[in-house]
């Protein structure tokens, strides 16, 4: 049950935009960081 | 009590916030503070620059490092009660503060010439940070997420491992464009990397202190009803104070104490470990390029294992993932111990396991500590289980290396180093599987009355 004061899950525009923002922010350099790790592993198979 | 912006009334999320942003804004924190994993990056250029042939760089050079952590453990243990207290966006102000003044001191030190304003700057300043920025969106994240707990702080925890897949490569591109690394190396340009990267981390750490809400009192997700039903469902609150009175908390606190142990076993050795496995009569740049990919492996089961596994947990409840991370954990190193260097894909695939079990009992144990305890001040009682990870952090280097010496001194070769350790690691788990085992309910003489942890319940 959801309490009448309740902030909903459904985002206004500008939470929306907020927070896709703010997801890029943080996954943009984590991905980087994944990509620089993920070219390493090949020369695990290599030999 | 915070004042003004950073007041914990002024962080209370207004209608139509999304829950969805809170993540990301955890996550900025995290994925800055996991740069202390990285640090290994620095070690050489300090050493060249500013401990030029002194016989103990090496040590000297793990000092803020070693700092670090243990400021980790013990500002989360000490600064936890202030953390729940004043909410979120104070820690992470503080937590920022911290951190990034570890790096402008850290600079001015390589300016100076003075090695030892580096490891105070990095070690003790930035080490408070890290300890209050682990915790500081934790409580928040749970309030946000009652019906996903081990997934949202999961995505945090995640961070905290991720950081240093950002930090490695970036503090290496840095430490050559301003001079710090290679021939030539000078302390200026160390410095000037610990300058922009702080310069980069404040900025980077500013839109979790600017995006952290926390939920209005009473509020839940749409559609979403506390469970009543099951052993562990989080219906009562328990103090930080009671909570460390209760033997569920030792209990857990030896459970995270011995998982962490048993991951540090393979992670402090993993490059030495491969080529020790496998490197026998295989050209010495080939081994060295393949141990590097297998710490990128477990770098990278870790995480997945901080995100995968505590999201599990919201299904399969917590006390079965410790089930699985000690008891098959357990039984993994006991197949290595027994298969060796017999088979890689066994060995890759067993390492994998035990290290994404490692970053699984990182993210799951603020779920668990919320099902025990409460909500009620969840982030105070998380900051004080994290000195599991201080004693894990001494204890589980201090075993693999010296049991690993000991054997090299004695000229033992290939697996066999390690036979001792891993059979070590496998009774830790085997302990730690019994502690689990021996969690129950806190009693009810710990529980809060309902209307002091509602009124007193801070994120």
């Amino acid at each position: 049950m959801t309490t009448p004061d309740s902030t909903q899950d459904k985002p206004a525009t500008n939470t929306l935009v907020i927070g896709i923002i703010a997801w890029l922010w943080v996954l943009i350099p984590f991905a980087y960081g994944l990509y620089q790790l993920v070219i390493k592993i090949p020369a695990l198979f290599a030999g | 009590m915070a004042a003004g912006f950073l007041a914990r009334e002024r962080t209370i999320a207004p209608p139509g916030w999304s829950r969805w942003l809170i993540p990301p804004a955890a996550l900025s924190i995290h994925l800055a503070i996991g740069q202390a994993y990285a640090w290994s990056v620095f070690k050489t250029p300090l050493a060249a620059t500013l401990l030029p042939g002194n016989p103990n760089a090496g040590v000297l050079t793990a000092l803020p490092f070693e700092l670090g952590i243990i400021m980790l453990g013990l500002s989360a243990a000490l600064f936890g009660t202030k953390v729940d207290a004043n909410g979120p966006r104070w820690a992470m102000v503080v937590a920022s503060s911290c951190f990034v003044g570890g790096f402008l001191v850290s600079a001015l030190g390589c300016y100076i010439g003075q090695f030892w304003l580096v490891v105070v700057g990095y070690g003790f300043l930035g080490g408070i940070g890290l300890g209050i920025g682990y915790i500081s969106p934790v409580s928040t994240l749970i309030k946000w997420f009652p019906d996903r707990p081990g997934l949202s702080t999961g995505i945090a925890i995640m961070g905290f491992g991720g950081g240093a897949l950002i930090a490695s490569p970036l503090t290496t591109q840095l430490l050559a464009a301003f001079g710090g690394s290679g021939q030539g190396a000078t302390a200026a340009g160390v410095g000037q990397t610990f300058l922009v990267m702080g310069i980069i981390y404040a900025i980077f750490m500013s839109v979790g202190w600017l995006l952290v809400r926390v939920p209005p009192d009473g509020w839940r997700p749409e559609g979403w009803t506390p469970p009543t039903t099951g052993v562990l469902a989080g219906k009562f609150d328990v103090s930080a104070r009671n909570a460390i009175r209760t033997p569920q908390f030792w209990l857990l606190w030896v459970v995270l104490c011995f998982n962490v142990t048993a991951g540090i076993g393979i992670l402090e050795r993993a490059a030495p470990i491969w080529t020790d496995f496998f490197g026998a009569g295989a050209a010495a740049a080939a081994v060295t390029a393949a141990a590097a990919g297998y710490v990128a492996l477990l770098s990278l089961a870790n995480m997945l294992g901080r995100i995968g596994w505590s999201t599990t947990s919201d299904y399969l409840g917590r006390k079965n993932m410790y089930r699985g991370y000690l008891g098959i954990g357990a039984l993994l190193y006991l197949t290595i111990t027994l298969t060796t260097n017999s088979s890689p894909v066994i060995f890759l695939i067993c390492s994998m396991l035990i290290l994404s079990f490692y970053g699984g009992g990182f993210a799951t144990v603020p779920a668990y500590l919320r099902d025990l305890f409460g909500t009620y001040q969840v982030g105070a009682i998380h900051g004080r289980l994290l000195t599991a990870w201080s004693v894990a952090g001494v204890l589980g280097p201090l075993i693999v290396n010296a049991i690993a010496d000991a054997q090299i001194a004695a000229k033992v070769e290939g697996p066999a180093r390690y036979t001792t350790s891993f059979i070590i690691m496998i009774v830790l788990l085997a302990i730690g599987f019994v502690c689990n085992e021996l969690i129950k309910p806190v009693a009810d003489k710990f529980h809060e009355e309902r209307s002091t942890a509602t009124t007193g319940a801070q994120a």
